[in-house]
């Protein structure tokens, strides 16, 4: 009962205070997921422009990028808020990989240097999130630690989560393998880069800030 | 050679997040491979990233592996109950977390059923299951 109370207590304040400010959605997951190129798709479908640089490269956003009032419309439905893509979230770095994909000692370790510190910025950001989309690469083992750690951090704060297994138009991507991983969420399998499936990846999103 | 460092949850049971983590971190920038028995709640992971964030670079640590394995929660309602209780009573000491240094780990791969460590070593590849 005490609980009860307490959960509609924080739901109040929480509208209350989500009335004051403007809605933010992340994009958080491990390098190279496309949320920089998810990030583009919305932005291209709703205000025509772009918003991130995509690169094969790793790690290629290294600091939190918040595109302002994206105004999202679907089957009637209308929702405002700011886009944040921010930094994709490793255990590890090392500059010598970064060496192996063509780029010289100084711009490897400039671009290490500059991860590991875009990696905690994106930690950090987390508590500012009103949503969360969590962006995996279906091609990938989906039960990483790093996947596990961002979902566990976002239930842990009450932040809604969506996930999205992208990807879906190589020929390896496996939803299924990710919706096993994460059997409590509903995953939205979607091709950013080719804008699959988009629709069904708005109306997650309505679902999830209504 | 590899060396494979246990640490009790007695032995961190008392400490404060932070120092916690400092004591994994200290152990794998050895070069060791820590099992860790119960695991971090997700605040204490997503810090254990940061703190590894903030080392990489120096003396020429790169990073951590890490991988948690515990007991599915598919039992009945009183079993889950009886392990709510136990934990509150005794710290949640269910499941087995696994780090490494990256140097030393190449990967971890995790699967339903499985763990896989992979190791680098300096003359050839080697692959432990």
């Amino acid at each position: 009962m005490i609980r009860i109370i307490r959960d509609f207590i924080d739901r109040l304040f929480l509208q209350i205070f989500k009335g004051r400010k403007d809605l933010k959605i992340g994009l958080y997951g491990p390098p190279n997921g496309g949320k920089s190129t998810l990030a583009n798709r919305i932005c291209n479908d709703w205000l025509g422009e772009e918003m991130s640089t995509v690169s094969k490269i790793p790690h290629e956003t290294r600091e939190v990028k918040v595109k302002e009032k994206v105004t999202v419309r679907s089957k009637g439905k209308e929702v405002t808020f700011n886009l944040v893509d921010t930094p994709g979230i490793a255990t590890k770095i090392d500059y010598e990989d970064f060496l192996k994909k063509g780029l010289n000692v100084k711009e490897a370790k400039k671009r290490a240097k500059e991860a590991t510190k875009g990696v905690i910025e994106a930690i950090k950001w987390l508590d500012d999130m009103d949503v969360v989309v969590v962006v995996l690469d279906s091609t990938e083992n989906p039960y990483s630690q790093v996947n596990i750690t961002i979902v566990g951090n976002l239930v842990a704060r009450k932040i809604p989560v969506v996930i999205v297994a992208n990807k879906i138009d190589k020929k390896r991507s496996g939803i299924k393998k990710v919706e096993a991983a994460f059997p409590q969420y509903d995953v939205v399998g979607i091709s950013a880069l080719k804008g699959r499936n988009m629709e069904e990846f708005y109306e997650s999103l309505f679902n999830m800030v209504r | 050679m590899l060396t494979l460092q246990f640490i009790p949850y007695n032995d961190i049971q008392y400490l404060t997040p932070e120092r916690r983590i400092n004591k994994l971190i200290n152990v794998v920038k050895e070069n060791k491979i820590v099992l860790m028995q119960g695991r971090l709640v997700p605040e204490e992971e997503s810090t254990l990233i940061e703190r590894t964030m903030e080392q990489i670079n120096r003396s020429n640590f790169k990073g951590i592996e890490i991988c948690t394995i515990y007991p599915e929660s598919d039992s009945n309602v009183v079993e889950k109950l009886k392990s709510k209780i136990a934990n509150l009573l005794l710290g949640n000491r269910e499941g087995l977390t696994i780090i490494g240094p990256a140097t030393v780990v190449k990967e971890i791969k995790k699967h339903p059923d499985k763990i896989q460590l992979f190791t680098t070593d300096v003359k050839k590849k080697s692959r432990r299951e």
